[in-house]
């Protein structure tokens, strides 16, 4: 386990502006990830918050090249330096499951019910030749074991599981080929609370034991305060604040950062709850001026036609609003 | 409150509720007679709520909290317990009693995408109900019954929404349109079935808010949820339940802040907070919630509980006022508090 | 708070009723199989309504000696009787057609009633009416409407309800299964808890679910009626007063136009119901695959995205 801080350390992933676009009917495109950048290390549990539409869930697909033949995808994927876009689905095929893999959301859903599980972990781990026949099962149940699953659990059958165990397994499948990088989709959304804090303490754990690169996209803030180093919240397909979880906290300089926090109820204060009110802007469109404004509360006149551009404001800490050199009451009176 | 008579003040009264479903055993289970199971789905649950409050049942999945109050609406049979809404038990009524009485009580469901008919416009999902119960007459005085109800969940100006198809509206106006359906029979209760789960974050707060200010005009809203901050923050009461009962129950701050039973000091302790900075322990249980199958004997949380001791294996505890809790009617099924 | 109506990120869903103007729109873009079949089903309609205007001569009039080649007899001879071909075609499209649509009808009469009590209300009615239904199923359809034609008689409304009767097996299937499915959506649920009756919510919550799907199955089902026809008419079990395409083949075979070399007395009546068959089976399955979207394979694709250059 390297010493070295996690800040310290190299890129393991860049992700250099990219965009993704659908093909709708009567030759109209749908924009949905709109100039991404990113920046991931080993080991960094990363958050990826952004609420439905956003475009999170369609960027992390990307990264592992798991889009239709309806997508368009522009700009570099960096993996250690080799560039996963180069060559489209011939170059992506290599690191899927061996350096990315992913667990999808609703994958606690998505078992084969007449298989078993062991069986499912296996599958992965063949199909990528790691192992085969009684090495991979054994591996299989190491697997288990590492989530917290008993390994006698291989040969029951996923309805046999609880949801959590599931989720649990879920994630064992996308460790089958021990990848460099792990993406989670809403891994605990529909999970109960308890449950939900377990899964985040064995994403944590794993990630320290195997120094894995964790992305938790959700579009539960709490949750990414609680889990992760880092994060960056999406809207409307672009990335409109990146930085360590405490700084979108207590310093939040994108107004949709600082709304969203202001929208989650606090058991403990009094603090009022906000809404935004409006809806995210549509975005077969084309966006003129920045594309949070129509539901902004301290836009003005530079706003309505110029996009503001990610500025970064200290090493860690960028955002992307004209107004983001002010600093703002932190989301907590 | 004055004596005599058998007037109460509270709207709502449940007693000792009981709800059971048989398990469905199967042609091997029934060749094998294995003995017939059930599911302890609500196992003698009392609560009672007033005039313009609202009481969140909050718990996780398998407590028994949305069972529970589809027997209050009688969409479920309950196997014991009393239900009195507005001094009348109806625990018991049959199907042609409950009918007006449908009037009274009304439902918001979790799913903004399918709890409205597609095919309906909203002005014709919000008569309905109208229709039904065969109130106002058709044309002038109907309509003005649907504006209002529109113009009283904030969808104004209602010329707007009349005439709009549900996939043409948000999901926040969606619910708002599913609440104006329910307002619009001018019910004494409404039961919301985790209303905002599925909503975006941004927008919760407007939906839970007009929850919040119709209470005002004496609405009584029972709200079932799995949001502890949701329920602390805009309720009034909160009755926490875990395996078909309700372990803690009392003021939404008082609860949040102050919890008494140690089962809701876990899931309070767990719930994620937005400060990063706020690192208090994490009270994490070990497993999941047993299945309401096999309910453990004595105290039902004893198998879970960090603080159990030889005795909760046997006894039962009830709900009672605690030592510590601020108010006698902030109560704890716990022999220890 | 008000809330102004904002337009929706993304493409914008479609409701059923929409989905039905929108699945009869892409028909034309996408199917052109299906809208050529509904132009050439439409047309016959036309030839049979107008018959009267448009058949050449009458189908008894003798014009000429039996099989009288078309050559001779423009534009496709004349029949063992010596009457025309083409008007005999004209007139017999009336009682194939009319006895296709009436019989489809009552099979969607009846599947369409026992699919909706089968499926809302489940439970024991539900499996008797299946039951019956599987019953209904296992009979052999040609030995039962031989069966049933010989004993009753031949009449046109005799044939239509035997025909109706064996096929409205597949359209209850088809709306039960729709109608359980509809059944636990939450609206349905919410309209109960509303105190909405059973006769309410199944017109007025579940039929316009039930609707699209329907349609296209009867539409399956005029394809068959007027195959049954024509079986039945072949084997000599239709009205003997009308001619329909079938008693066209049974009359022809009979007289051995065959040894005669008279292909134009046999080959035109079942070219004439291979077409109506077909047409409907083109239109029906298009608005099936448009309607159902379980029969959509395309999303399972995932990858083979392109890349792009443009930032």
């Amino acid at each position: 386990m390297s010493a070295q801080p996690i800040t310290a350390r190299a890129a393991l992933l860049e992700v250099h502006d990219l965009h993704v676009r659908f093909d709708l009917p009567n030759d109209r495109q749908l924009h949905a990830v709109q100039g991404v950048s990113l920046s991931l290390r080993r080991g960094e549990l990363f958050g990826l918050v952004g609420e439905s539409g956003c475009g999170k869930t369609t960027t992390i697909l990307a990264l592992m090249g798991l889009l239709p033949s309806s997508a368009t995808v522009s700009g570099r994927i960096e993996l250690e330096g080799q560039d996963l876009l180069a060559e489209g689905e011939a170059s992506m095929r290599p690191h899927r499951w061996n350096d990315v893999a992913m667990v999808f959301q609703g994958a606690m859903n998505a078992f084969n019910p007449v298989k078993t599980v062991g069986s499912q972990l296996v599958e992965p781990m063949e199909l990528h030749e790691l192992a085969e026949g009684r090495e991979a099962e054994a591996r299989a149940g190491e697997l288990l074991e590492l989530v917290g699953i008993g390994k006698e659990r291989a040969s029951r059958f996923p309805h046999e599981f609880s949801g959590g165990m599931r989720q649990r397994a879920a994630i064992a499948m996308a460790l089958a080929c021990d990848p460099k990088i792990l993406l989670a989709d809403e891994p605990t959304t529909a999970l109960d609370v308890m449950v939900q804090a377990q899964i985040l303490e064995l994403l944590t754990t794993l990630s320290h034991d195997l120094e894995l690169t964790l992305v938790f996209v959700t579009h539960d803030l709490p949750v990414i305060a609680e889990l992760c180093d880092r994060a960056a919240v999406m809207y409307a397909g672009e990335i409109v604040e990146e930085g360590s979880v405490e700084t979108l906290y207590h310093d939040p300089r994108h107004p949709y950062t600082r709304l969203l926090f202001a929208a989650i109820p606090d058991a403990m204060g009094d603090k009022d709850v906000a809404s935004i009110p409006g809806a995210p802007p549509r975005l077969d469109q084309e966006i003129v001026g920045c594309p949070f404004r129509p539901r902004c509360d301290v836009s003005f006149e530079r706003c309505v036609t110029e996009r503001p551009l990610p500025i970064w404001l200290s090493e860690q800490h960028r955002a992307a609003c004209h107004r983001n050199d002010e600093v703002w009451a932190a989301a907590a009176p | 409150m004055g004596g005599g008579g058998a007037v109460t003040e509270d709207l709502l009264e449940v007693s000792d509720l009981v709800v059971r479903y048989p398990v469905q055993r199967g042609i091997v289970g029934t060749m094998r007679r294995r003995p017939k199971e059930q599911v302890h789905a609500v196992e003698g649950v009392s609560f009672s709520l007033g005039r313009g409050q609202m009481l969140a049942l909050v718990g996780e999945s398998g407590c028994g909290k949305t069972t529970t109050a589809h027997a209050i609406l009688r969409l479920v049979e309950a196997q014991g317990g009393r239900i009195v809404l507005d001094g009348r038990d109806i625990t018991r009524l049959n199907h042609g009693e409950l009918r007006p009485l449908r009037r009274s009580v009304q439902i918001i469901y979790q799913d903004p995408y399918e709890s409205l008919d597609p095919r309906f416009r909203v002005r014709d999902a919000v008569e309905e109900p109208l229709k039904i119960h065969r109130i106002g007459d058709a044309g002038a005085d109907r309509r003005a019954r649907v504006v209002q109800a529109l113009e009283r969940v904030g969808l104004t100006p209602p010329d707007l929404f009349l005439d709009r198809y549900p996939h043409e509206l948000s999901g926040g106006q969606r619910q708002r349109v599913a609440v104006a359906c329910a307002l619009v029979l001018g019910p004494e209760l409404l039961v919301a079935d985790e209303p905002v789960s599925m909503l975006d974050v941004s927008i919760r707060a407007g939906v839970l808010s007009l929850l919040h200010d119709l209470r005002r005009s004496g609405l009584a809203i029972l709200m079932i949820t799995h949001d502890l901050s949701t329920a602390a923050h805009f309720a009034d009461r909160i009755a926490v339940m875990y395996l078909g009962r309700v372990v803690e129950e009392g003021p939404a701050k008082e609860i949040a802040r102050n919890p008494q039973h140690p089962y809701t000091k876990a899931l309070m302790s767990v719930v994620p907070r937005p400060d990063p900075r706020d690192r208090s322990r994490r009270e994490i249980l070990h497993g999941e919630t047993p299945d309401p199958v096999h309910v453990p004997p004595g105290c039902r949380f004893h198998p879970r509980c960090p603080i159990a001791q030889g005795v909760c294996r046997e006894q039962d505890p009830e709900l009672r006022p605690t030592e510590r809790g601020a108010t006698p009617d902030h109560r704890a099924a716990c022999l220890f508090t | 708070m008000s809330t102004a109506l904002e337009s929706e990120p993304g493409v914008v869903a479609e409701t059923s009723e929409r989905r039905l103007r929108t699945a009869v729109w892409r028909l034309m873009k996408d199917r052109p199989s299906a809208v050529v079949g509904a132009i050439v089903l439409g047309l016959i309609v036309l030839l049979a309504i107008f018959a009267p205007l448009v058949a050449p001569h009458g189908i008894h009039d003798k014009i000429g000696p039996p099989f009288g080649r078309p050559a001779d007899f423009k534009p496709l001879g004349l029949d063992d009787g010596g009457t025309d071909v083409l008007s005999l075609l004209i007139w017999g499209a009336r009682i194939s057609l009319i006895v296709g649509f009436a019989a489809t009808l009552v099979a969607m009469l009846i599947g369409g009633t026992v699919g909706i009590l089968a499926g809302y209300y489940g439970g024991s009615t539900d499996t008797v009416l299946m039951r019956i239904t599987d019953y209904f199923l296992a009979i052999p359809d040609v030995p039962l409407m031989i069966v049933v034609a010989a004993i009753w008689g031949p009449s046109l409304s005799h044939i239509i309800l035997v025909i109706g009767m064996l096929l409205w097996t597949s359209t209850a299937r088809i709306v039960r299964a729709q109608v359980k499915s509809v059944r636990e959506r939450v609206y349905v649920k919410r309209a109960r808890a509303l105190g909405a009756g059973d006769a309410r919510i199944v017109f007025r919550h579940v039929l316009p679910q039930v609707a699209p799907l329907l349609v296209a199955n009867t539409v399956l089902t005029i394809a068959v009626a007027i195959f049954d026809e024509t079986a039945l008419a072949f084997l000599g079990l239709s009205d003997p007063s009308k001619i329909s395409w079938g008693k066209m083949i049974k009359n022809a075979t009979e007289s051995a136009a065959v040894s005669y070399g008279a292909w134009w007395a046999i080959v035109p009546p079942g070219v004439c119901v291979a077409i109506v068959i077909l047409a409907c089976t083109l239109i029906g399955s298009a608005m099936e695959d448009s309607l159902n979207p379980r029969l959509r394979v395309a999303h399972l694709a995932a990858r083979g995205f392109r890349i792009g250059t443009e930032g």
